[in-house]
């Protein structure tokens, strides 16, 4: 193969990654910006939803693509409601004090991945893809399913972005996230919506995750790499923005894709995180952040 | 209207206001005056319940709202205009007037109603707040306050910073309140713009209401201007 289609396999690849973080990253970034609180928890909201999936495959009887369809149904309600628990039980008992609940998730990290190491145990499961179709380009097949992943996340992001910017429930998550004080003094329930809001960003990341485990595999421990890369994008689009979520999101698993193929996917974390490093000294608040 | 009895209120374990009487009727204009650190931003946060009150009564009509969650203040009827402004700068002129009727029905009604009053707002309605001047900011957050149709408006230094100009479009628009029946309580510095404005004047020093004078009988001179607000 010459370098072109290589070249175009591993934007493929990176487009494909890109398509996970963003959703991954799109709901540490919401609940950072909302709540400012910095949520150690997410990549085992994220693993939570694989192990999900895994359990409702096995429960769900007949093709792959119907237990897919209720995975990804139930996986992020499920998530969903453990996260608005977390945050009944544990964030607003701390009145979202933001250095408490870094130590809080840390916590609430350690209680679910080992919840998952009892009830899931330690090995990684394979987890069927709903479909089987590949995509015929003159130099190589490509799987259909990734395609339909980098599909499904452009149509969640979007839904996302629709509901922040048209809807009153974004509207006031907002408000919230400008001054939450002066938003109480306008009748919202500044609580409820950290609850949605909590609820929701760990919705996304398992909702990524239903979309991943197809083409990876169900493992107590593969919320690390999901956190590591959903940090290093926020922290370079900017903490809070939606936008440079995105872009940043598209530019980490582009050269994730590419350098992973050319040379080698250590080095690709390696010059990511080094990214990091010089976003925060060269533009702290990110790309698209706002100035402190 | 609005009736407060021995209010208690700070930031943690700090006192800031000790057992504060205040009153505010519909249709007049209140003011509080008081050197820095009186306690004028903490009794307008107390009354909104944004800090919690310790001891003593909020009435509003007759009816105790201390207690309640500060997300259900609003909907008895009062609507804050903080210092500084406060605006969700990030939003449209729009959406800050959509936040502010958000507990309201009748929404579009109300907006025309409030945009009446600062016009110049209609032609900004799909800027982000943030870029407005500071005549406007200060138009937008009282325009946003008054999506809420409340009975009792509290206005933080609403003039602060502004040039005279726009200083008398606030003027103005209080003055027009008032004449609708709302109650104002408006927390202002300048000798002059109190005595235009008010009915009557609260002087705060340590925290607590020292003395209440009609505004009729005050001028630029009286002992209470150079005794709470040292001018």
């Amino acid at each position: 193969m010459g370098f072109g289609p290589f070249l175009l396999l591993a934007l493929m690849e990176g487009l494909v990654t890109a398509a996970v973080l963003s959703l991954a990253a799109v709901g540490l970034s919401l609940v950072f910006g909302v709540m400012r609180v910095v949520n150690v928890a997410h990549g085992e909201f994220f693993m939570l939803g694989a192990v999900i999936a895994w359990f409702v495959a096995g429960l769900v009887p007949g093709p792959a693509w119907m237990a897919f369809l209720a995975a990804l149904v139930l996986a992020p309600l499920v998530v969903g409601a453990l996260a608005a628990a977390v945050d009944g039980l544990v964030l607003k008992r701390l009145n979202y004090d933001p250095e408490a609940t870094i130590v809080a998730t840390i916590g609430v990290m350690y209680m679910v991945q080992q919840a998952a190491l009892s009830f899931y145990g330690p090995d990684a499961r394979p987890v069927a893809a709903p479909f089987d179709w590949r995509f015929q380009l003159p130099w190589f097949g490509y799987s259909g399913y990734k395609l339909f992943v980098v599909a499904a996340a452009v149509a969640v992001l979007l839904a996302v972005w629709l509901g922040m910017t048209r809807t009153r429930a974004g509207l006031v998550m907002r408000a919230t996230q400008v001054d939450r004080d002066v938003a109480r003094a306008f009748g919202i329930d500044v609580e409820r919506v950290y609850m949605g809001t909590f609820a929701l960003g760990a919705g996304l990341a398992a909702m990524g995750a239903v979309l991943y485990v197809p083409i990876s595999q169900a493992h107590y421990l593969m919320g690390h790499d999901p956190l590591l890369l959903s940090f290093i994008v926020v922290i370079i689009g900017g903490l809070g923005s939606l936008r440079g979520t995105l872009v940043a999101a598209l530019v980490i698993g582009l050269s994730d894709g590419v350098i992973s193929m050319f040379f080698s996917p250590t080095l690709a974390k390696i010059l990511a995180t080094l990214l990091v490093a010089m976003v925060l000294v060269f533009r702290p608040q990110g790309l698209f952040g706002a100035k402190a | 209207m609005l009736e407060l009895r021995g209010l208690t209120a700070g930031y943690g374990p700090v006192t800031v206001l000790r057992g504060v009487d205040f009153a505010a009727r519909a249709g007049e204009v209140t003011c509080v005056m008081g050197r820095n650190g009186a306690g004028k931003t903490t009794l307008m946060k107390a009354i909104m319940g944004i800090v919690p009150v310790s001891a003593g009564t909020v009435m509003l009509d007759g009816q105790a709202i201390q207690d309640l969650p500060a997300h259900l203040v609003p909907g008895k009827g009062l609507a804050w205009v903080p210092q500084g402004r406060r605006l969700f700068g990030p939003l449209t002129v729009a959406e800050n007037l959509d936040v502010g009727g958000l507990i309201r029905g009748n929404r579009a009604k109300v907006r025309d109603h409030v945009l009446a009053l600062f016009p110049r707002l209609r032609e900004r309605l799909n800027q982000p707040a943030a870029t407005l001047s500071g005549g406007e900011q200060q138009m937008l957050a009282i325009a946003r306050a008054l999506c809420l149709e409340p009975k009792v408006l509290l206005l933080d230094e609403p003039t602060e910073g502004l040039q005279p100009s726009m200083i008398a479009l606030i003027r103005e628009a209080v003055l027009r309140l008032k004449a609708e029946g709302v109650a104002v309580v408006l927390v202002e510095q300048r000798v002059e713009a109190v005595l235009r404005m008010a009915d009557r004047v609260a002087f705060m020093a340590h925290g607590s209401v020292e003395e209440v004078a009609e505004a009729a009988a005050l001028h630029p001179g009286a002992r209470q201007f150079a005794d709470f607000v040292g001018v």
